[in-house]
């Protein structure tokens, strides 16, 4: 099968490989880049487990052909600390109890992080709609949609 | 952040708690948000193949010929494996415990017996090719005719859905077609009844939907054992399983687990590994059989529906004095673990309600449905739904609060409940009373001050007289023999077979599944 060359940014740094036609996102982060933050939940876009940020936007990456990023820059929960300090939204899902099984985490970590990128002060109907495309089956979304807002917060505060 | 009431049975308490009430983080929550916690699928093998099964498009058919040469020559397919090259095709899951018959193929041979079960399974280089020569695979189906409710699957005639079970109930100490709770005479207390309500419930299968899908994958490991990276919620049960089914010593396994992403019961039902492992003996290369979405919901175990029928006979000053209670467990096609749920449910009859007269006949069903699974509290979640609507559809027909209803007739310390043992440690009043106090719910003085350490005991301590009831009832009806059936040898007698004393518990383990063996512990 012909291969199509791929080049994008993943989490900062570039990267170049060779895709089967027809190849998903997540397959390219997960299998490809050995980059498993993205969860595989149902790929087909109804779950959110897979969603990363293509150019600051949330995407679900079971639903995006790899040769749709090309030259564009994929962010992924893997790239969101900065060293070994924990991103704000990191660290208001540990402290808030906003995962339990911890399976739809990354996805609602970045679904969070494109908002508050966007809308630094959102309110709880924004986050609400930030995150409506992502299930989570353990933690109720009550814990998680404070978790976001208690990040903003603290954005603010250290802003 | 959590109240505690700490006022209520403070002196059944040394105050010594240190951590409830208190928020602690998980040990694995900073995997989770940094997204390093290892599920099973976050393993990356060298030379990793994929396996995909091909499943049944019916819900009840004979398997007339299965034809996968087609699929073997498709590209990139290494192995296509059927039922007759599993050691131990058949299996039930709690045979791990001397309870229950081998009722279920790993791979179907002669029949399927709901849409989604394994035919056959097709391991391949990438789940694109599994996907594809998956697709190749023919099966020839007669259709059978199909049975989805559970009261039609107990009439004469009925359609046999698994010939282990040839009148579609599990059967319990080889000789009884249901469980049985008797306490008192209810043909009595509805007589002296003030009102006799009977109603119909039904409850739905529940999937568990958990976001990551069952999956698991198998690898040769370098001492001639086999890693086994897998999402079970019951690590050493699926790994004796395999043992049995792959007809190895147990110690042939590593199974490494831990980290599940979402169970709530829906992953213990040993669905992948047995598949992985042995594609893995037969390939010699790691493989990884993981379940898609629509298979997660069309293959993966639910919570079994659940018919219940309840009539009560009530006083008008509230008092329940009888409760005839008939349940119908939905355990699909296959046992899995609804023969144990079943005996929960009985056990969990009447309620936490001290009634003088208890009739209850509890049955687990066979029906061309998915097979039935555990999911938080089966057995009893059900049968508390169908319970608590009857609780708040009594009191309103004789007038009373709901809540000062059912504190009347909760059980308290001393009552003696209908399996005939002393109810001990009761709260039910206290939680009905904060629950109300929480809800704004006014209940009068006089219910605000009961206990459930007051009043119980006395003449609620005694065991009543229970009629015996004719032995052995009417034989249970032959149900409908199909074309399959006929090719079996059938049991030539139709007498009931003699008593036997239920199977002795193992020496070992298995404590919380005591209730099964019918024995006494203590
Ligand atoms: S895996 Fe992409 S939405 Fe579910
Ligand atoms: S924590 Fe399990 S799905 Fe959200």
């Amino acid at each position: 099968m012909a291969k199509t060359p791929l080049q994008f940014r993943h989490n900062g740094r570039d990267v170049a490989l060779f895709v089967d036609g027809g190849t998903n996102l997540l397959v390219v982060l997960r299998e490809m880049l050995g980059d498993v933050t993205p969860k595989f939940g149902c790929g087909q876009g109804g779950c959110g487990a897979c969603t990363v940020l293509i150019d600051g936007d949330a995407h679900l990456s079971c639903l995006t052909l790899a040769e749709a990023v090309e030259g564009r820059a994929v962010e992924t929960l893997d790239g969101i600390k900065s060293g070994p300090t924990l991103h704000p939204l990191q660290r208001a899902f540990a402290d808030g109890f906003a995962a339990q099984c911890g399976y739809c985490t990354p996805g609602m970590l970045m679904a969070a992080k494109a908002l508050l990128d966007k809308i630094p002060q959102p309110s709880r109907e924004q986050v609400v709609e930030a995150i409506s495309g992502n299930i989570c089956r353990c933690t109720g979304y009550e814990p998680i949609i404070n978790a976001v807002l208690a990040a903003a917060a603290s954005l603010r505060a250290s802003a | 952040m959590l109240e505690l009431r700490k006022d209520i049975f403070a002196d059944e308490r040394d105050d010594n708690l240190n951590e409830v009430g208190k928020g602690t983080q998980r040990q694995d929550m900073l995997g989770h948000v940094t997204g390093t916690s290892t599920y099973f699928n976050d393993h990356k093998l060298q030379g990793m193949l994929h396996l995909r099964v091909v499943r049944s498009t019916q819900p009840h058919a004979r398997l007339r010929r299965i034809d996968t040469s087609e699929a073997e020559r498709s590209e990139g397919v290494r192995r296509v494996i059927r039922g007759a090259d599993v050691p131990r095709n058949l299996n039930t899951l709690l045979s791990l415990i001397n309870f229950g018959k081998d009722d279920e193929p790993t791979l179907a041979v002669d029949k399927v017996r709901y849409r989604g079960e394994p035919i056959v399974a097709v391991v391949a280089e990438s789940p694109r090719a599994a996907a594809e020569a998956a697709a190749k695979v023919r099966i020839d189906y007669e259709t059978l005719p199909a049975v989805f409710d559970v009261e039609e699957a107990l009439k004469p005639g009925a359609p046999v859905v698994n010939e282990t079970y040839p009148k579609n109930a599990f059967t319990y100490h080889e000789r009884y077609d249901h469980q049985k709770l008797r306490f008192g005479d209810v043909e009595r207390g509805f007589a002296g009844a003030d009102h006799v309500l009977e109603q119909r419930y039904q409850m739905s299968p529940i999937e568990h939907a958990p976001v990551e899908t069952n999956g698991s994958i198998a690898a040769p490991d370098t001492n001639g054992r086999y890693v086994v990276y897998t999402s079970t919620q019951a690590l050493f049960f699926s790994l004796d399983t395999c043992a049995k089914i792959l007809d190895l010593p147990s110690n042939t396994f590593h199974f490494i687990g831990g980290t599940v992403g979402g169970g709530f019961g829906g992953k213990v039902d040993t669905l992948t590994e047995p598949l992985a492992i042995l594609a893995a003996m037969l390939t010699g290369r790691p493989v990884r059989y993981v379940l898609g979405r629509e298979e997660e919901m069309q293959f993966g175990p639910p919570r079994g529906a659940e018919r219940i029928y309840i009539k009560d006979g009530v006083m008008r000053d509230g008092r329940i004095v009888a409760r005839q209670i008939r349940g119908y467990f939905d355990s699909g096609a296959y046992t899995r673990l609804s023969s144990y749920a079943v005996v929960k449910c009985a056990a969990h009859l009447p309620g936490p309600y001290t009634i003088p007269n208890v009739h209850g006949d509890i049955y687990c069903v066979y029906t061309n449905r998915t097979p039935a699974t555990a999911m938080r509290g089966f057995g009893i979640t059900g049968m508390d739904f169908a319970l608590e609507c009857q609780m708040d559809k009594l009191a309103h027909l004789i007038g009373m609060d709901p809540m000062e209803f059912r504190i009347l007739n909760a059980y308290r310390d001393g009552d003696m409940k209908a399996h005939r043992r002393e109810a001990k440690n009761t709260a039910l009043i206290e939680c009905v009373q904060v629950a109300a106090e929480k809800a704004k719910w006014p209940i009068r003085e006089e219910f605000r001050r009961m206990s459930s350490r007051k009043d119980g005991g006395g003449a609620r301590a005694a065991v009543p007289s229970t009629p015996r009831e004719p032995a052995s009832a009417r034989p249970a009806p032959a149900q409908q023999r199909t074309s399959y059936d006929r090719r079996l040898p059938i049991s030539p007698s139709s007498e009931p077979p003699p008593p036997q004393s239920p199977a002795p518990a193992p020496a070992h383990g298995a404590t919380r599944f005591s209730s099964v063996f019918g024995t006494r512990r203590r």
